[in-house]
């Protein structure tokens, strides 16, 4: 069981990401927060309270892995680094800048805690399935989680890797998918459906628990739950809503590659729920 | 004299096994083990080999996975598939700064009777375009062990390049390879042919006939085409009075674009280039194409 004070918490955590998310993209005038506000609540539980790591130790060869595949999702990842104490907060502001060590999607190479390169979809659960397959050769008890998004879920090579998880029976895997319904041209069911998409990933092998990815105690028991799967990789499919958390811009498209206003940022931030 | 013939690719079967020595040293291949020559290195180190089946973009990513873990990654098909085909995994391998080595056997038209669609002539030119990495192309057996056993040393994003078909062994056992030197295989004063790969051997044959027209070629090795050895294509152009290039890839983007790209901005010399002239190739015996 979880306790409520860890989950309210957790959820004063989530309200500092989610205003790092319309502060960074609006200043940067450009970046995704309609995907990075779907994604925030599951991140935190993961950065906050799941995942083993240690950000004075980003290079731990034991340490908990958590991979973006839907790399433009970077703001809400970069906000729960910094907050973690990767880096200092203030650096936050320097997103997709000239320079910066936070580039518009994320690198590895800049940046202490990225783990993966990504950004171009679909790319990101095969580099998992690589570190899984590698924590089984050297016999390390290191989770891997990695988030992919419902509309990315149309790219091929999600396929070609979901296949492989499952062949090698990547019990050390679990994978999350952010199913907020969105994608740039519109609704996912009207570009191209993925449904049924917990259907899929049990015929590709995978043990399929379905949450509300708002939903705290839904999101902490489904992590446990992934523990506890041994043979087959997990896959959490979280029912999510862009832009979750500022009311302006839930359930709308738009909010997917768009930033706010600088005029509209502080109703917005007093918004953030 | 009767010489000795072996692919390329049987090098790299037997420098991969060395490699394996080194226990970070992991090898994939895309259900083409038997013809990549990878399945030395499976029959000898198993639980370090993964077949990841016809799917060659999930292959180099869960290279860049492996990678990312410590572990140096030999990812293999035919040229055409694990470059092109996976061309979108290997940018951002790239870009990712990782130690993946992506192995393409079956490299040119030297493929010969599966056709067009499996002789890639445009993987140096894809390849060598991206910042950080290294292309080799050996030009006999022994040279593409070395060239395996030191790319398993070497750190950073690498292609090797291979042939299907047998190769006179035209280098020795005491040769040294290193990682972007060019390699002197004959000194003439009035021409030169640069070659790499399968044509190495042929530009040599070709230095015999024209020595029979009083003409003296020099023939250089480039098996590293990136980073490729400007001081000897300088030098080279210096002392002769044209230059030839000699490949089993496109004139577009391969050896004789980076030769040219060189000596047009350094020494501007008569040169000609020799491959495949932006055309597809067909099916064929690899000698009559």
């Amino acid at each position: 069981m979880v306790d409520n004070e860890l989950i309210q918490h957790l959820k004063n955590i989530a309200k500092e990401v989610r205003k790092d998310i319309l502060t960074d993209t609006c200043k940067a005038q450009s970046g995704h927060p309609g995907g990075s506000l779907s994604a925030t609540d599951i991140m935190v539980c993961l950065y906050f309270n799941k995942m083993r790591h240690n950000p004075k130790k980003p290079s731990d060869p034991n340490r908990g892995r958590f991979i973006l595949s839907k790399g433009h999702a970077a703001p809400a990842l970069y906000s729960c680094l910094a907050r973690s104490g990767y880096f200092p907060i203030k650096e936050l502001k320097t997103l997709r800048k000239l320079g910066s060590r936070l580039q518009g999607h994320p690198e590895r190479t800049r940046l202490p805690g990225i783990e993966a390169s990504t950004g171009p979809l679909g790319q990101g659960l095969s580099f998992a399935n690589g570190v899984a397959l590698a924590g089984k050769l050297d016999k390390k008890d290191y989770k891997v989680y990695c988030m992919i998004g419902d509309g990315e879920s149309q790219e091929g090579m999600i396929w070609e890797a979901a296949m492989s998880s499952g062949h090698h029976k990547l019990d050390n895997l679990c994978v999350i998918l952010d199913h907020n319904r969105l994608q740039i041209d519109g609704e996912v069911a009207k570009v191209k459906t993925i449904e049924p998409i917990a259907d899929k990933f049990r015929a590709f092998n995978f043990h399929v628990i379905e949450i509300d990815g708002h939903d705290y105690h839904g999101i902490l028991d489904a992590l446990d739950q992934a523990d506890k799967i041994k043979g087959k990789p997990t896959m959490i499919i979280a029912h999510t809503i862009k832009g979750k958390g500022v009311p302006y811009m839930e359930n709308k498209a738009e909010w997917h590659g768009k930033a706010c206003k600088p005029e509209e940022l502080q109703k917005l931030c007093k918004e953030v729920c | 004299m009767e010489q000795k013939m072996e692919a390329t690719r049987d090098g790299f079967g037997k420098g991969i096994v060395k490699a394996g020595e080194n226990k970070n040293v992991v090898v994939l291949d895309a259900d083409l083990a038997e013809s990549t020559r990878s399945i030395k290195f499976q029959e000898k180190y198993p639980d370090r080999f993964f077949d990841m089946g016809i799917a060659e973009m999930d292959m180099i990513g869960t290279a860049c996975g492996l990678a990312a873990s410590g572990k140096i990654p030999f990812a293999c098909s035919f040229a055409v598939f694990s470059t092109g085909r996976a061309y979108g995994a290997m940018s951002l391998a790239a870009i990712s700064e990782l130690n993946v080595k992506i192995v393409g056997s079956h490299a040119g038209i030297g493929t010969g009777e599966d056709g067009a669609t499996h002789q890639s002539i445009e993987d140096i030119s894809l390849t060598r375009t991206l910042p950080g990495m290294t292309v080799i192309q050996p030009c006999d057996s022994l040279e593409a062990e070395k060239a395996t056993l030191a790319l398993a040393k070497h750190k950073g994003i690498a292609y090797l390049r291979l042939t299907r078909s047998k190769l006179p062994i035209i280098t020795k056992e005491s040769d040294k390879f290193v990682i972007g030197k060019g390699v002197v295989m004959k000194k003439g004063k009035d021409v030169a042919i640069i070659a790499t790969g399968a044509l190495v051997h042929i530009a040599l044959e070709a230095a015999q006939e024209l020595k029979k027209n009083k003409i003296d070629a020099s023939v250089i090795n480039i098996h590293t085409i990136k980073p490729i050895d400007k001081q000897l294509i300088i030098q080279t152009a210096k002392e002769t009075k044209a230059i030839v290039t000699s490949e089993d890839h496109s004139i577009i983007g391969g050896l004789g674009s980076t030769v040219a790209e060189i000596l047009s901005e350094n020494y501007p010399i008569k040169m000609k280039r020799i491959g495949i002239n932006d055309k597809f190739g067909e099916s064929g015996k690899p000698d009559e194409l």
